[in-house]
């Protein structure tokens, strides 16, 4: 039955060498073949290497990128971003994409601010609105794609609409300036200094909730279930998952996630203005893809989003200290992401 | 005459599809410890008959006996709370989890105390032990490390993954669902291995295959559907796999 662990060993090993196995042999031929199954186990190390490089050799490049308030800056413009990502690597992981992030996050934020200054509604009462807001559009995401099957693709893309219009309609086009706001709504943009360096109560925010959903994700059998349902649908379902239940809940937390990069928007621009994120739901697939988590569903950490989004904003601060013009860090994002996709197909080529 | 009281037993079990009559009044018993395999043609209800079995299907009349207790299952889940295992021919496993999240996959085990209870945190190492015990005691010597991705193995070792699960849980039956199906001939050959190794720990087994040499290699009875009906119960010794082609196409009758 075992026979192929007593094939004849191709050659006698010499003395004092240790032999490898048969095994071993099949199992790792090539150094090729060997980083792809490290990369395997641990999709977060790509992203990882990317960033330490990324920082080494923009410090090289301009000594001010090392800088305290360069840092603080970087770690400021990546909080809105890596708090979607959250959310979206939720979703992502269950083999879906969301659309409509930046939209639920505005639209959150929008309710935050009116009701604190138009309807005299307390701060912490506004922050629950807003919180409110973000799980019902989550679960509007999450009720179209588990009860009618719709494809996560054209339901986001329809409630993006809906829900950039019911915040024009709502707030009247108006921004709502951070001096009108509540200290509380804001306060995600106040600040204090840990080693030279400023650190927002935003940025705070932003990795509890890492902290918290990587929990979740690696430490209950909700996690577990997220990522068997992203893998195989079918197959969850025949070991007594509910599927549409583990969906739904998926898209209800990333609207939780949502409304609160909604309030660290708010505490980031000092301000709610309807016009802000409109291009945040392309950020944040952007910080998952680059981060490692497949698109295809069920593979991937969450800690790699907050590696993929950190890359992006070094990069995009380290090219612009370089003296670079803005087009081309576009330009390198865009080869950023086809290269991680690219890491991605390759690392699941070698093992189907 | 078996005179023991069969484990599962199903009697005059009827199905219908509007006005097709999938089972047509079918019996079956499985008995402690034996391996049953159902053979039949397309169409002959082989499937609805497993899938009223393992709980994918409320027969419409008929009765199912699990130790002699009337059941009645709304739903595959009930059924696998009562003891009956599926493996179904698609493999119900996740690649990309390990070994072990597979065995426990939607029945995980939380840490004792606070942190189980209100923070639902899993006991990953335990699950992770008693996997490798269970998998040790099943005999399954081709699983090594449970930590290792489903995606990594072999389609036979994959196939011991969803056998292991099926086993894991103290369950009273088993069904196969054309296991050595998609593999060839070495893996299909430990996987006949795992039956009878199930069969010697006691476990009653039913399988359902194509291959007549596997089902003539492994099985004690051969359960023969026809038309919706069983036409036949032959066991390897009296009869040859030709006699239970025959029997199944109804070229020769049983005798």
């Amino acid at each position: 039955m075992m026979s192929y662990r007593t094939a004849p060993a191709a050659e006698p090993a010499p003395p004092g060498t240790p032999s490898r196995t048969t095994e071993d042999l099949l199992r790792n031929t090539t150094t090729g073949e060997r980083i792809q199954s490290v990369l395997h186990r641990y999709p977060a190390l790509s992203p990882a290497v990317v960033l330490v490089v990324a920082v080494v050799v923009f410090g090289f490049l301009n000594d001010r990128f090392w800088r305290p308030e360069n840092l603080s800056l970087i770690t400021q413009q990546v909080a809105v971003v890596g708090a979607l990502a959250i959310g979206q690597t939720l979703i992502i992981l269950t083999a879906g994409i969301d659309l409509s992030v930046g939209a639920i996050m505005v639209l959150s934020s929008m309710v935050m601010a009116q009701t604190a200054t138009n309807n005299g509604v307390p701060a912490v009462l506004a922050l629950l609105l807003a919180l409110f807001v973000g799980l019902a559009c989550g679960a509007l995401n999450g009720f179209l794609v588990t009860r009618f099957k719709l494809p996560p693709f054209i339901v986001t893309l329809g409630t993006l609409n809906i829900f950039i219009a019911l915040t024009l309609l709502y707030s009247h086009g108006a921004t709502v300036r951070g001096g009108e706001l509540p200290g509380l709504l804001t306060w995600t943009g106040s600040s204090f200094t840990v080693a030279g360096v400023r650190v927002t109560a935003g940025v705070v925010l932003m990795l509890l909730m890492y902290l918290v959903a990587a929990y979740a994700l690696g430490q209950t059998a909700w996690g577990r279930h997220v990522y068997a349902v992203g893998d195989d649908k079918e197959a969850a379902g025949l070991a007594g998952i509910k599927v549409g239940r583990v969906l739904f809940s998926v898209y209800l937390a990333a609207g939780a996630t949502f409304a609160l990069a909604g309030w660290i928007l708010v505490g980031r621009i000092n301000a709610a203005s309807p016009n802000a994120g409109a291009d945040a739901n392309l950020d944040s697939i952007t910080a998952v893809v680059i981060g490692g988590v497949s698109l295809f569903g069920g593979r991937g950490v969450i800690w790699g989003s907050l590696l993929g989004a950190l890359i992006v904003g070094v990069f995009r601060n380290g090219l612009s200290l370089a003296g670079v013009d803005q087009l081309y860090q576009t330009l390198t994002v865009g080869i950023l992401i086809i290269v991680a996709v690219s890491v991605d197909q390759w690392i699941r080529r070698g093992r189907a | 005459m078996e005179t023991r009281t069969p484990v599962l037993q199903a009697t005059n079990l009827v199905k219908t599809f509007g006005r097709v009559v999938a089972l047509d009044g079918v019996d079956l018993e499985l008995y402690p410890g034996e391996v049953l395999a159902i053979i039949g043609d397309n169409g002959a209800g082989k499937s609805s008959l497993i899938k009223c079995l393992s709980g994918a299907y409320t027969p419409d009349a008929g009765q199912l006996l699990l130790d002699g207790q009337p059941v009645r299952f709304h739903g595959a889940q009930e059924a696998r709370a009562a003891g009956i295992e599926t493996v179904y021919q698609t493999l119900a496993v996740s690649p990309a989890l390990d070994i072990a999240s597979n065995l426990y996959l939607g029945r995980e085990e939380r840490r004792p105390g606070v942190l189980g209870s209100v923070f639902r945190m899993l006991d990953t190492k335990g699950m992770r032990q008693r996997s490798e015990e269970q998998v040790k005691r099943l005999g399954i010597t081709t699983l090594q490390d449970t930590t290792q991705a489903v995606e990594t193995l072999s389609g036979g070792q994959r196939q011991a993954v969803a056998v292991a699960r099926a086993a894991a849980f103290g369950s009273k039956v088993i069904i196969l669902d054309e296991p050595t199906a998609a593999l060839g001939v070495r893996e299909g050959n430990q996987v006949l291995q795992m039956i009878r190794d199930l069969r010697n720990r006691g476990l009653p087994v039913i399988l359902i295959s194509h291959n007549m040499q596997h089902v003539f290699e492994v099985a004690d009875r051969v359960h023969i559907q026809r038309l919706g009906r069983r036409a036949a119960v032959v066991t390897p010794e009296t009869h040859s796999a030709e006699d239970a082609v025959a029997i199944m196409t109804g070229a020769k009758q049983a005798a």
